[in-house]
């Protein structure tokens, strides 16, 4: 289909008050705490001097753990698993976020080559005029990874900031901005 | 077949950094971006709202206990992507600060009343046609210390989430004629003039209401579906 291009809206920034509009009381609840396999994800913000970021927020988008989306588009069909696949946390005065979600499972590409489970993330913050993103991959999801075909594209000693570690009763992912082991961003 | 939406050409969205908003530098990543394709985990995105939006959130200007002060205004448009397809039943939320230039944030200072009866948060859904509307007050400008003597112009934040997560968007909606633009780095990020342009809301008399309230028009355009198969990277 040709359809006529109309010149999208620009990006500008969260600004630092974004807590007034955009987190939810259940934001970083993907799941309730108690739903069996239920996991954390958390993490901290840091810019490029190495300072936490306290005006920042984590939005993170996924499959249920079978690999669906309850969404029209999927042409496999739209589960019906009531997973709502989507996390939103404000960093607090320490840069620190997290939410409470279920492993994703396995995604096919374009071309069905299945990806290791991932998680997209897109990061907001004052001083950021267009939100960046970035993965969530697995640290024990090794075999998974080495054959994922979006990681094979990022340079191998980058890869290793795109890895959510099992640390004590969940996985860690810090997010760098900017400097030594800058976080992977992509490209959308 | 799965969708692929329309990569960015560079031209739309302001440079992560601008070192006229001194918050870039030390926050803009430096590294080159790595080319994302379009999977199933980017061209689906979450389809919220039913149950967390009711029909008073779309008025800021009620809050318990009373009324908002300020010069009460209509804000209204459609949400399409950049094939000009309306998109229904998508979330749009807004936040700003009070007519006097403040936000209701414990980090802002600024010497302007807080307004008790204004917390500046508001959220709703577009109808069919990817209308929404919000009755709120106009904000004021406020300084913000980026620069002597720096104000950002009066704006709203907008925040939506599309049907993708390819078309997520966080922006500001500006006011016809403002004095400040010029001297805003933010607004002024956007390089593109005809881009800029579209930022800012339109008075609009047809959605003005007779002795209550003027209205504005501000539509918002987000990431299109490609009318043209493109090359997707591979690694074989």
């Amino acid at each position: 289909m040709t359809t006529e291009f109309d010149g999208l809206t620009p990006s500008q920034t969260v600004g630092p008050y974004l807590s007034i509009g955009l987190p939810w009381p259940d934001g970083h609840s993907v799941v309730e705490e108690d739903t069996p396999g239920a996991i954390r994800i958390f993490g901290t913000v840091f810019d490029g001097a190495g300072a936490e970021v306290p005006d920042a927020l984590i939005e993170t988008w996924q499959a249920d753990p079978a690999g669906g989306f309850a969404h029209p588009d999927d042409p496999r069909g739209a589960t019906d698993s009531g997973f709502r696949g989507f996390g939103r946390c404000p960093t607090d005065d320490a840069g620190n976020w997290a939410i409470i979600t279920l492993k994703p499972g396995v995604v096919p590409d374009r071309e069905g080559r299945p990806q290791a489970p991932h998680i997209d993330v897109s990061v907001l913050a004052r001083g950021l005029l267009h939100r960046v993103v970035t993965r969530i991959y697995f640290a024990d999801e090794a075999t998974a990874n080495a054959a994922d075909p979006v990681l094979a594209t990022v340079p191998e000693a980058r890869r290793p900031t795109l890895l959510a570690r099992p640390d004590g009763a969940g996985y860690r992912f810090d997010i760098r901005l900017q400097g030594d082991d800058e976080t992977v961003f992509f490209a959308l | 077949m799965l969708p692929t939406y329309r990569r960015d050409d560079g031209t739309t969205h302001p440079p992560l950094l601008s070192p006229g908003y001194r918050s870039t530098v030390l926050r803009a990543p430096r590294e080159q971006f790595v080319l994302l394709p379009h999977s199933l985990t980017e061209v689906t995105g979450p389809l919220l709202g039913e149950g967390r939006v009711r029909p008073e959130d779309a008025d800021l200007t009620l809050a318990p206990g009373g009324e908002a002060q300020g010069q009460r205004i209509v804000v209204h448009g459609q949400v399409r992507d950049a094939g000009g397809r309306p998109i229904p039943h998508t979330l749009v939320e807004v936040w700003q600060s009070n007519a006097a230039g403040r936000y209701q944030h414990r980090w802002d200072q600024h010497h302007a009343p807080l307004d008790p009866h204004f917390t500046g948060v508001g959220r709703c859904l577009t109808d069919d046609a990817g209308r929404y509307r919000f009755v709120t007050v106009k904000p004021g400008a406020y300084p913000w210390g980026n620069h002597p003597n720096a104000w950002r112009p009066a704006h709203i934040h907008f925040s939506l989430l599309g049907r993708a997560f390819t078309q997520r968007l966080v922006t500001q909606m500006y006011f016809p004629d403002d004095p400040l633009f010029a001297y805003d780095p933010i607004f002024n990020s956007v390089r593109d003039e005809r881009a800029r342009r579209r930022l800012i809301a339109r008075f609009d008399l047809d959605a003005t209401v007779e002795s209550w309230a003027l209205g504005f028009r501000f539509d918002i355009v987000l990431a299109g579906e490609d009318g043209t198969p493109t090359e997707e990277p591979h690694d074989d």
